[in-house]
């Protein structure tokens, strides 16, 4: 997308455009894309957004890799709706940050190579059924925790674009839970698929929070102008406090020893995160990060001539 | 803490007797409280054997589509084919279970335990031998083109059946085709359109495009060819002879292809039936073990 190319009247001082951008942040008011805003909230908004809209993307992989195989017509109906709204929860997530001047081609050319970071957790594999219910029980709900907030983000498109996100992601959470309850109930084997796949998605889930509050470089100006609305360590507190009773209400246990409800505070407290596995995962030496990218890249690079020949018959056919 | 931030908090006692709480998860049988009575002069098994063959279409093509999903060139087209695939798949649903209602289940019914309802005996524990699906559906969906080609053709096919099909004497298959019209209307139109531009897009599109007309052209030999089970329906009221289908289903693919620029073949000469007869090729084993594998390894479970 290219810059307006209009004439405008004379640009008002650089101070006076930044000062109503501040009152609008203070107000707790929206941001629309034809504002003045510095560069670097217009930066941060586009590296996030289109983080977002990646992991969207990419994790559509993980659960894809099931539609094939669910067990049931009724299975199979939920899991391809489900892998459907991801594909249009990118399309709307990129489309929001084409308004801030991106470009949806481009950034997919960045997160093929390599430039643009996804959600660590879609770089685990899915080994059995069981995860397809744990991601709707524990990623999806974490990414709700996560998400919940930026409905009041302080740009308006993103924040509208999470409102409809955020429904159809709680209802991706219910049906995976439902999934869990329903395995629960069948046989010795399904029972101990759930719990192996809560003891594999356990810490990925709680890393989908990010670094820690002392560690984490962008948080701090994002929560200043309001893209951000919880620290990282916040949200992942809540996520926990949450996520207990539910396990016990399924019947698993969570994978941490150290996991017990403190009293004083009524919140519970857990044990220290794999950090480094973190860091592994997300610069790109996780389980599946190669045959992630390289799917996408194929998706790009096998279709490119569809895409051409699209373009080629809209430019002989525009009148 | 704002209305939507409690949404995660409620889960886990919004769960008990409802089946609606998650939507989706709680429509065990696809024709709950419909009349499933079969009319007189209806011979049932035929009715159930009918509703297997354009089940197992549908089944098999949403297979087939659904191996495109994170493959897609767009994630427009990603949304699309997902799309006709559930609209496939609850035609499918819809059509095992109508099958089954009429006790019509094959030898599905020795391995699928008796928690298994009808819809996913039929799917998951009939072998290629009892799958009654045309080799138009089942071959491979090749490149992007090709798979164009087939779902056009597929959907015109289905279109044209359908749209008869509404009034059929068999009320539940009346209905199921009813419904199906809608989607097989936006099936056919998507098809076409990306054919449009294929074939009048550029030198390597239109190469591909012809190639993938050129290679589903064959698979049409056996659509118009009616078994003996669909005789004996069309004289009871209840199914289309697929000959009929023949002028409109050849007249609106000559009109694409012919509009997209490319050569229309020669079509092929009828074909007696054989998919529809339980013969099929190795491409709908493979398609069958990726579908069955994980039902058949966990018979006893509940999903």
């Amino acid at each position: 997308m290219s810059a307006p190319t209009l004439d405008r009247p004379a640009a008002p001082d650089e101070a006076a455009l930044q000062a109503h951008f501040d009152a609008t942040i203070a107000a707790d008011k929206r941001v629309e894309p034809r504002d003045w805003m510095p560069e670097g909230y217009r930066k941060g908004l586009i590296r996030q957004i289109a983080q977002h809209a990646h992991s969207e993307i990419i994790g559509m992989q993980p659960e894809g890799d099931w539609l094939l195989a669910a067990p049931s017509l009724r299975r199979k109906a939920i899991l391809l709706a489900k892998v459907q709204d991801e594909a249009g929860h990118g399309m709307y997530l990129y489309s929001a940050a084409e308004t801030l001047g991106a470009d949806r081609a481009d950034l997919t050319d960045k997160l093929i190579e390599g430039r643009h970071k996804y959600s660590s957790i879609f770089n685990y594999p899915t080994l059995t059924y069981a995860d397809v219910g744990v991601i709707g029980w524990l990623v999806d709900g974490a990414a709700i925790c996560n998400q919940v907030p930026l409905c009041r983000s302080s740009y308006g498109p993103y924040a509208r674009a999470m409102i409809r996100v955020c429904k159809e992601e709680s209802f991706h959470q219910r049906q995976g839970y439902e999934l869990l309850m329903t395995m629960m109930r069948g046989t010795d084997e399904q029972r101990a698929m759930v719990q192996d796949a809560v003891d594999r998605w356990w810490w990925p889930s709680l890393m989908m929070f990010g670094p820690p509050d002392d560690d984490s470089p962008n948080s701090a100006q994002s929560m200043a102008w309001g893209i951000k609305r919880h620290s990282n360590d916040e949200l992942r507190q809540r996520y926990v406090d949450m996520s207990v009773p539910q396990a016990e209400a399924l019947g698993v246990t969570l994978p941490d020893p150290e996991l017990r409800l403190d009293p004083s505070t009524g919140r519970y407290r857990f044990g220290q995160i794999d950090w480094d596995e973190f860091k592994r995962v997300i610069s790109g030496n996780g389980p599946a990060n190669a045959e992630r990218i390289a799917r996408r890249r194929a998706a790009r690079d096998d279709n490119a001539w569809v895409i051409e020949a699209a373009t080629a018959y809209a430019e002989k056919h525009a009148s | 803490m704002a209305h939507e931030e409690t949404v995660y908090d409620a889960l886990d006692h919004a769960h008990g007797g409802e089946g609606q709480w998650a939507f989706g998860t709680g429509f065990d049988d696809p024709l709950a409280g419909v009349d499933t009575t079969v009319p007189e002069g209806i011979d049932p098994a035929d009715l159930g054997v009918y509703c297997l063959m354009l089940g197992d279409d549908a089944l098999v093509l949403c297979q087939r589509l659904t191996q495109w999903a994170t493959n897609a060139p767009e994630l427009e087209e990603e949304v699309a084919l997902a799309n006709s695939g559930l609209d496939l798949l609850g035609q499918a649903r819809l059509l095992l279970a109508r099958a089954g209602s009429v006790g019509v289940l094959g030898r599905s019914r020795e391995q699928a335990t008796d928690s298994i309802p009808d819809e996913d005996a039929l799917a998951y524990f009939r072998d290629a031998d009892e799958f009654r699906n045309t080799a138009l559906v089942e071959a491979e969906n090749g490149d992007f083109a090709r798979t164009m080609v087939r779902l056009l053709v597929a959907s015109a096919w289905r279109l044209a059946l359908f749209t008869r099909l509404r009034t059929s004497r068999d009320p539940v298959l009346a209905a199921i085709a009813a419904k199906g019209v809608h989607e097989l209307t936006y099936h056919r139109d998507h098809a076409a359109r990306w054919l449009l531009r294929l074939g009048d897009g550029t030198t390597e599109s239109h190469r591909r495009a012809q190639a993938g007309v050129d290679a589903v052209w064959p698979l049409t030999a056996d659509l118009f060819t009616a078994t003996d089970v669909e005789r004996r329906l069309v004289e009871a009221g209840v199914a289309v002879d697929p000959a009929e289908l023949r002028d409109e289903v050849t007249g609106v693919l000559t009109m694409v292809v012919e509009r997209a620029t490319l050569a229309v073949p020669a079509w092929p000469a009828d074909a007696a039936p054989s998919g529809r007869l339980g013969r099929h090729g190795p491409e709908l084993t493979a398609l069958l073990a990726d579908l069955q594998g994980l039902a058949r390894q966990h018979p006893a479970a509940t999903w």
